[in-house]
């Protein structure tokens, strides 16, 4: 099977550029947001260079019938802006002003071998755990009333 | 304060758009860490091992470049452990229920004009900016 090693080396192809562009580095991160004082903009070269490369790749690609080795692209369909996308981004911004550390900046820096950033994967995974758990909870209560 | 980063960044974001275009022509996935990540949150999605696989490389990645190029990442985390365990929280509660983070929203939503992306990348944008701007000028640091 080449599906299994070929994420292997997509995945270090993702890390190897959150870490080289400072994705991975909190204080990097936060420098961005303080416009007010030590601003940095490198992080605005981060996402100009990430979204180019994947609008021209995403138009290329999505050419295609289907990704290699699966049968369909599995691509969000929803258009619709509700509550939830607002409120949790905006949830999660404040998290990530607070932290420096998003998902996507905070997985490849656990490679690095700081003890923060493995209390803050933590920390996050529980959040996610904790909220899915919630919202199953509400799911099965709003039922039982339906009933 | 941080090193001005233009051209590495500039670098650093094209593998990031790299590996987003890989991961869509290969295995016809959004790279969205929160997406891949929370399925590995238990109960684990039925197609948990490419989730893993690509973890694992994304993990590895820093050690790699560190062993390969001996070139030292740049890290430095400012805040106290409490808050980090309070933001940690605050994170996951967010990108679970806004569907998404700067990797997923921020660069394939975006790259896609997919419009709940751009909504949510202006909102947490805006949020994470104000929030600095509190914490380093209103309060004085945490």
């Amino acid at each position: 099977m080449v599906r299994i090693p070929s994420a292997v080396v997509i995945g270090l192809i993702f890390g190897s550029g959150i870490a080289l562009s400072g994705m991975a580095n909190p204080a990097k991160v936060l420098n961005f947001f303080d416009f007010a004082g030590s601003w940095d903009p490198s992080l605005a070269f981060v996402m100009g260079g990430a979204v180019a490369v994947t609008a021209i790749g995403y138009a290329l690609v999505l050419r295609r019938e289907a990704p290699i080795f699966d049968r369909v692209f599995h691509l969000p369909t929803r258009r619709d802006i509700d509550v939830p996308l607002i409120a949790g981004s905006a949830v999660f911004g404040i998290g990530w002003g607070i932290t420096g550390f998003c998902p996507g900046g905070s997985i490849p820096a656990l490679g690095l071998g700081h003890g923060e950033v493995w209390l803050f994967v933590g920390s996050m995974t529980a959040g996610i755990a904790l909220s899915r758990f919630a919202r199953h909870i509400v799911a099965t209560c709003a039922m039982g009333k339906a009933v | 304060m941080t090193e001005f980063t233009p051209w590495l960044s500039l670098f650093g974001g094209s593998l990031i758009g790299l590996a987003a275009v890989l991961l869509m022509a290969f295995h016809g996935r959004i790279a969205g860490m929160t997406g891949i990540l929370s399925g590995l949150v238990p109960p684990f999605s039925k197609d948990w091992d490419w989730r893993a696989a690509f973890l694992a490389g994304v993990i590895g990645a820093p050690a790699l470049i560190v062993a390969t190029t001996g070139y030292t990442i740049p890290f430095e985390s400012p805040t106290p452990a409490p808050w980090l365990v309070a933001g940690g929280l605050i994170v996951g509660a967010g990108v679970y229920f806004g569907a998404g983070c700067t990797s997923g929203h921020g660069v394939c939503g975006v790259a896609r004009a997919a419009p709940r992306s751009i909504v949510a990348t202006l909102t947490f944008m805006a949020t994470t900016a104000i929030t600095v701007f509190v914490i380093r000028h209103l309060v004085g640091g945490l």
